[in-house]
């Protein structure tokens, strides 16, 4: 059942990997319905074809570097009617915001030849702290069947089913072991939003944080619990010190750890 | 070991080999037989088809927020503790369609879920895993209110209790009442004992469906000395228990809903939901409904929730426990104290896995107790 009048669909990039627009271009059998009830406004990822704006949803990736970024998200957000964030890196600033915890210049004058030519900000930030976001979709990258669920939603005028409590929840739910318990691995878990899929601890692996924090993030008590096992304070820091390392708890929790 | 009066027949004893006739009896049966078995390193509960897939000689060792198997060598089957999950998960899954619903012109029509209904043998129930189900009957099997699904399970399940030799460290259900011997509510019930490396297994029928796969399973007469070594190996496993809870914990818990140790358990607990996914007598869920892209088919589904997430008591406005005291204080009130009030015992069963599976190792028994001694007086 087609719609008789489809809400458009657009599509920004701002300072981020592409991965997690890819996500949409991976929906595979998804993608035909989405595509058969949205008309994709503007894509440049997936057509040139380009539809004028205004927009009845933007989704929006990356994080603000530049001063004509900053500039460009406003015009974006005055023709979206509803503005998405998909991805760490509109949501928390991306693994980019490494640069927070530095001097930007240091960061130039290391990687560029010509580091006169480069017009950046000192800090990367999220989408959120220039305009106003109807809604964040966590993840690096985002997870492709709740991007569908949020487009999904969307299209049905629902509110979103996408959980905000920790990884532990999915975890226990698939019957995965823990690792921290049952293996004594360093995993932010507990701290961390579900939603990935539960792709790392039924593997074996600790959480690495990709979904940024959940509700209500003690990571605190799990720093201490991590420092009590012998664990570095370098480490401690640098575990919460990755793709969320913007997102303000992760970013409290790794300043703490910080050696001066 | 034989009540007075019972018409059970006089116990039986089988070796591995008898086991394997067991099993073989149930799945001849039609019964899909869950029991624990090693998996990524810890003994969980799968299926299994042979004796074989039994963790043979393995042990656990399990401290707060710890857990590890450890090759002890021998032959025993049940040599260790409780599993990391525990049957729950069978008689009401994580996750469950309820319904769907297909849009019909202005309408909608309603389509009824109808999977057919497993028929499970759990093999290996401990005592407080039995009285768990005990608990989770009388939650779900309710009168008006009750959950047929659940309900249509649990009435197919042959629960095959065993009795436990060895205590965990993170045990306390002499406390609580429920074991280490395996209470009423099994259909056949195993001790194992004697040799390491090859014990032998007493086997006792306490139902007619228990009976009557009794009746195929062949085996010795046990004599008395069996079933005095038996009885021995289970009373060795209650001098195991170390941890133990206050025995009036409802009413400590009661009179103490303002206290400073909640704030104080706040600072260390995760919010992660562990405690309460792992309980076995957990059961709150929520719903959930889903759409197709078109909107022409809807579907409501169940999962596990947790009185640990702030959705899980959002009501219109906001949620209503909004402070991590007030949801551990939540759960743990609900558990040991008025769960008396809903359901006429204890929400507890004493089988720690909320100890072993808390990320931080925290401790419901130590909790109590700093509670109770802050009160002072004797105790």
């Amino acid at each position: 059942m087609a719609r008789a009048k489809k809400p458009k669909l657009a599509v920004w990039k701002f300072a981020s990997c592409d991965g997690c627009q890819l996500s949409l271009l991976d929906c595979e059998d998804e993608l035909l319905a989405v595509a058969a009830n949205v008309d994709i406004a503007h894509f440049p990822e997936a057509t040139r074809a380009v539809i004028a704006g205004p927009y009845d949803l933007s989704l929006v990736e990356g994080s603000i570097t530049t001063p004509d970024d900053a500039e460009r998200i406003h015009k974006i957000r005055r023709r979206s009617k509803r503005l998405i964030t998909i991805g760490a890196c509109a949501t928390a600033g991306g693994i980019q915001a490494l640069r927070n915890f530095a001097r930007i210049d240091d960061y130039i004058n290391y990687v560029y030849a010509r580091p006169e030519y480069i017009d950046t900000l000192a800090k990367s930030t999220p989408i959120h702290d220039h305009v106003w976001v109807d809604f964040e979709l966590r993840g690096c990258p985002i997870d492709r069947f709740q991007l569908v669920e949020v487009i999904n939603a969307f299209l049905n005028e629902r509110r979103p089913n996408i959980p905000r409590y920790s990884q532990c929840v999915e975890c226990k739910r698939s019957g995965a072991v823990c690792v921290m318990v049952s293996r004594g691995t360093l995993c932010l878990g507990p701290v961390t939003q579900a939603g990935c899929g539960n792709l790392c601890p039924p593997l074996g692996r600790g959480c690495y944080g990709c979904f940024g924090p959940m509700e209500a993030p003690n990571t605190m008590s799990l720093a201490g619990w991590f420092r009590e096992k012998d664990t570095s304070a370098d480490a401690v820091r640098d575990l919460f010190r990755t793709f969320n390392a913007g997102a303000a708890p992760f970013r409290k929790e790794s300043e703490a750890h910080e050696q001066r | 070991m034989k009540p007075a009066g019972s018409t059970d027949p006089l116990p039986a004893i089988i070796d591995k080999g008898g086991l394997q006739v067991l099993i073989d009896a149930l799945i001849g049966g039609g019964f899909t037989v869950i029991a624990p078995r090693l998996t990524d390193g810890v003994i969980a509960l799968d299926t299994i088809t042979s004796v074989d897939h039994l963790p043979a000689g393995a042990t656990d060792e399990q401290e707060a927020g710890y857990y590890r198997v450890h090759d002890g060598g021998g032959g025993r089957l049940f040599d260790y503790a409780t599993t990391p999950q525990g049957w729950k998960r069978y008689l009401y899954p994580p996750e469950e369609r309820l319904w769907q619903a297909k849009r019909e012109g202005a309408g909608f029509a309603i389509v009824e879920e109808r999977a057919p209904v497993p028929r499970y043998a759990f093999l290996g129930v401990r005592a407080c895993d039995l009285r768990a189900i005990g608990i989770l009957d009388a939650v779900f099997d309710h009168g008006r209110s009750a959950e047929p699904r659940y309900v249509a399970r649990r009435d197919q399940a042959l629960i095959i209790g065993v009795n436990c030799t060895r205590a965990g460290s993170t045990c306390f259900c002499t406390s609580m009442g429920t074991g280490p011997a395996v209470g009423t509510g099994a259909d056949l019930v195993l001790t194992e004992f004697g040799d390491d490396a090859a014990p032998a297994l007493l086997v006792e029928a306490r139902s007619p469906a228990g009976r009557k796969v009794f009746a195929r399973l062949g085996g010795r007469q046990a004599a008395a000395e069996d079933i005095e070594a038996a009885d021995a190996a289970v009373a060795k496993a209650a001098t195991m228990v170390t941890r133990h809870m206050a025995t009036d914990a409802a009413a400590i818990l009661k009179r103490n809903l303002e206290h400073r140790e909640w704030a104080k358990v706040a600072q260390r607990c995760l919010g992660c939901a562990n405690c309460t996914l792992v309980c076995p007598t957990c059961f709150c869920g929520s719903v959930e409904d889903t759409t197709d892209l078109t909107g022409a088919t809807a579907a409501r589904w169940r999962r596990w929730d947790s009185c640990f997430t702030s959705d899980f008591s959002y009501i219109h406005g906001g949620s209503i426990r909004r402070s991590g005291a007030s949801r551990y204080r939540q759960w743990m009130t609900h558990k040991l104290s008025h769960w008396w009030q809903q359901f006429g015992s204890s929400g507890c069963v004493g089988c720690g896995r909320c100890i072993t599976w808390c990320p931080v190792g925290i401790d419901i028994t130590e909790q109590v107790r700093r509670i109770k001694d802050s009160e002072g007086g004797p105790h």
